[in-house]
């Protein structure tokens, strides 16, 4: 019998994403690896995407004229033409862009606003927190299109340009989800406060702000990686649904894969299938990938839903 | 909110704010003082969210420059405003909207100026029926599969089905519509393209005294099967698109659940005394597993009017989603903001209901 060193690992396999590669095991971990590399090859296709791209998102004609419109599948046009003329394949990469542009600028603005306002409403407590308990309660339960639909008309009246059409979209999606942030920082926080430690530290003297976001917000984190993928991919849906209702980025200015299905959805009663499949496809995948990744991390964080490793009979 | 954290919201009990204060309230309080601060409780929340909605669209300017302001001359366009009352300040208007929301009235739509609430009456019906569709397809693949999945926890079957469910949430309702189109109508030519019936049915249903606008009921009291299977093969690719997305979530659910009964001291006392497996999964871990159901269904409905509007557009289905979409396209925000407001009131009284009738089979929530 050999004998065994506990070592403790190493920073890099301490992150969330990869501590939890480490500590799972079969399915799960096929699960977590599948859902990795399908995240990885779409932001890979999204930053290189003017390099795989083989023609722009508004690209109607090159050299040899124009493209023509719904053109079936043929080498120069692998995935074939849009109805509006432009090569399916390449608005596809192109909205790998968009659409992760979004979920970034999304996730970020929810996870600020979201923490600070969880945060401070726990840990402060009195009549703040119970206005902002009441305000997130009533806008959790409300779909988060509809929402997504107003928070658009506010804020590009529902046409709009790349940058502003990914602010615009990103902002509508944040409103759904800052509540979501919201309540988990908060119980956490409304817990943390009555802990010995966060005791110790006012007694010692330290500022209420320092107690706060050192003290508190780094133990109250815990479950953000989980809601952050979960709301990656949410994110990616409610673009999609607001560009099929005409509520996203207009086509000229950045491809999207909701607004193309809209276009797509007229083409099927003749049997033109090509338009609609393939940016309904990088939909499902990418959410697909997304989504393996949260709920493995869910399912590897829980000690009662996490297979074990079977102890190595050498051991 | 989140499809998978409603999903996963069982597994610590949610302390959803208006319960915990109807405990804090009464302490072990009786059925009917839960119900009453429950249904009280559905004030503020149409309140916020109404109030939240005006703000949100005025921040903007007035409805009327949005949807026919570059139209108009500067002048013309200040007596419209004079006309409908936007030139006055907006906190005015607010009460305005306020007091005639509290009365029923959810305004007037700008484009073909029709009451709110008519829209609503009108096709109202279409939505519901395509909601409860939906929820009989989830049901009817979410509660077994989920069942079967627990049972095999970790296993083949499992890892199928759980990538079955989460396909399922991450398909777009509207990408689903239109492989099932291209599929089963355009291919195969089975099922109707779209739309809730055939020109004739609609015609021969709007002839019935009094139609209640539920093609359902109105083709059952028809007694005519002919009708009746029109309307029926027209609601099965809306209805599966709808609920395939519920019934993933369904599956999860139960999968979670009914492993996590599984886990308890009384189904180890049954698997000790030798109850099969299956009979474990089947008989003993099956309703406690469907009480996080119940309370979670609040929050479907919501989902399913979210998805309703996408799926309506989709198929035609002409419903209040269809109506929101039109409406959308229109640039009329003022039914844009009826539609909303009106959609507030529904999810919070549907969330009233739900939770009392989890109230009534866990009485853990009322104390």
């Amino acid at each position: 019998m050999s004998v065994t060193t506990v070592r403790k690992p190493s920073l890099l396999w301490r992150l969330p994403i990869l501590s939890h590669l480490r500590q799972s095991v079969g399915v799960q971990r096929g699960m977590l690896i599948a859902g990795i590399l399908i995240s990885g090859m779409f932001i890979v296709a999204a930053i290189f995407a003017p390099l795989i791209a083989p023609y722009g998102f508004a690209q109607s004609r090159d050299e040899n004229g124009l493209f023509g419109k719904q053109m079936p599948p043929s080498p120069e046009h692998l995935w074939g033409t849009t109805v509006g003329g432009f090569d399916v394949l390449s608005r596809v990469i192109w909205g790998t862009q968009t659409a992760l542009s979004v979920v970034i600028v999304a996730v970020v603005l929810s996870i600020f606003a979201g923490v600070a306002l969880g945060l401070v409403s726990g840990y402060l407590g009195g009549w703040l927190d119970r206005v902002l308990v009441v305000i997130a309660d009533a806008i959790y339960p409300f779909p988060t299109l509809l929402l997504a639909i107003v928070m658009s008309i506010v804020i590009s009246g529902g046409r709009s340009s790349l940058w502003s059409g990914i602010l615009s979209a990103a902002i509508s999606i944040t409103v759904v989800f800052i509540p979501q942030y919201f309540r988990v920082v908060r119980a956490e926080a409304v817990r943390l406060k009555a802990e010995a430690f966060v005791e110790s530290a006012r007694v010692v003297g330290s500022s209420t702000g320092r107690i706060m976001f050192t003290h508190v917000l780094r133990n109250s984190t815990r479950t953000l990686p989980l809601i952050l993928t979960l709301n990656a991919s949410e994110a990616i849906l409610t673009l999609a649904g607001l560009g099929f209702l005409g509520f996203g980025i207009a086509p000229t200015s950045a491809a999207e894969w909701g607004y193309d299905l809209n276009r797509a959805l007229s083409d099927t009663a003749s049997g033109i299938w090509w338009t609609g499949v393939f940016p309904g496809a990088a939909i499902v995948l990418l959410v697909l990938g997304l989504t393996l990744v949260g709920e493995s991390i869910n399912d590897i964080s829980d000690p009662k839903l996490r297979t074990r490793k079977r102890l190595r009979k050498a051991a | 909110m989140t499809l998978l954290q409603e999903a996963e919201a069982p597994i610590d009990p949610p302390a959803r704010p208006p319960r915990s204060r109807g405990r804090k309230a009464g302490g072990g309080i009786g059925l009917g003082r839960y119900v009453l601060i429950r249904a009280l409780l559905i004030v503020p929340t149409v309140f916020i969210l109404v109030s939240l909605v005006f703000f949100l669209m005025r921040v903007v300017g007035d409805p009327i420059s949005a949807s026919v302001g570059d139209r108009l001359t500067a002048a013309q366009l200040a007596e419209r405003l004079a006309a409908a009352g936007y030139d006055r300040p907006i906190i005015v208007q607010y009460f305005e909207y306020l007091g005639q929301i509290a009365t029923g009235d959810f305004g007037r739509t700008l484009s073909d100026n029709r009451l709110i609430s008519e829209v609503l009456l009108t096709y109202g019906g279409a939505t519901l029926e395509l909601v409860f569709y939906a929820l009989i397809v989830a049901f009817a693949i979410g509660i077994p599969f989920g069942m079967l999945a627990a049972y095999y926890k970790d296993r083949a079957p499992d890892a199928v089905l759980r990538i079955l469910a989460i396909l399922s949430y991450a398909t777009p309702v509207f990408f689903a519509g239109l492989l099932l189109k291209l599929t089963f109508s355009v291919w195969l030519g089975w099922l109707p393209l779209g739309g809730r019936a055939s020109t004739r049915v609609q015609i021969a249903l709007g002839r019935l005294d009094d139609p209640t606008g539920i093609y359902l009921i109105d083709a059952i009291r028809s007694g005519n099967s002919v009708i009746l299977g029109d309307v029926l093969l027209h609601a099965i690719m809306p209805a599966l698109a709808l609920g395939l997305l519920t019934a993933g979530v369904f599956l999860r659910l139960v999968r979670t659940n009914v492993i996590q009964t599984l886990s308890n001291d009384y189904v180890d006392a049954a698997r000790s005394r030798g109850v099969s497996e299956f009979r474990l999964v089947r008989y003993h871990a099956y309703k406690p597993a469907l009480i996080p159901i119940v309370t979670v269904i609040g929050l479907q409905i919501a989902l399913l009017l979210g998805g309703a509007v996408l799926t309506e557009s989709t198929f035609e289905w002409r419903g209040l989603g269809f109506q929101l979409a039109q409406y959308l396209g229109a640039r009329d925000f003022v039914a844009v903001q009826g539609i909303v407001a009106l959609l507030a009131v529904i999810v919070a009284v549907t969330n009233f209901i739900v939770d009392v009738i989890a109230a009534l089979i866990d009485p853990r929530v009322r104390y």
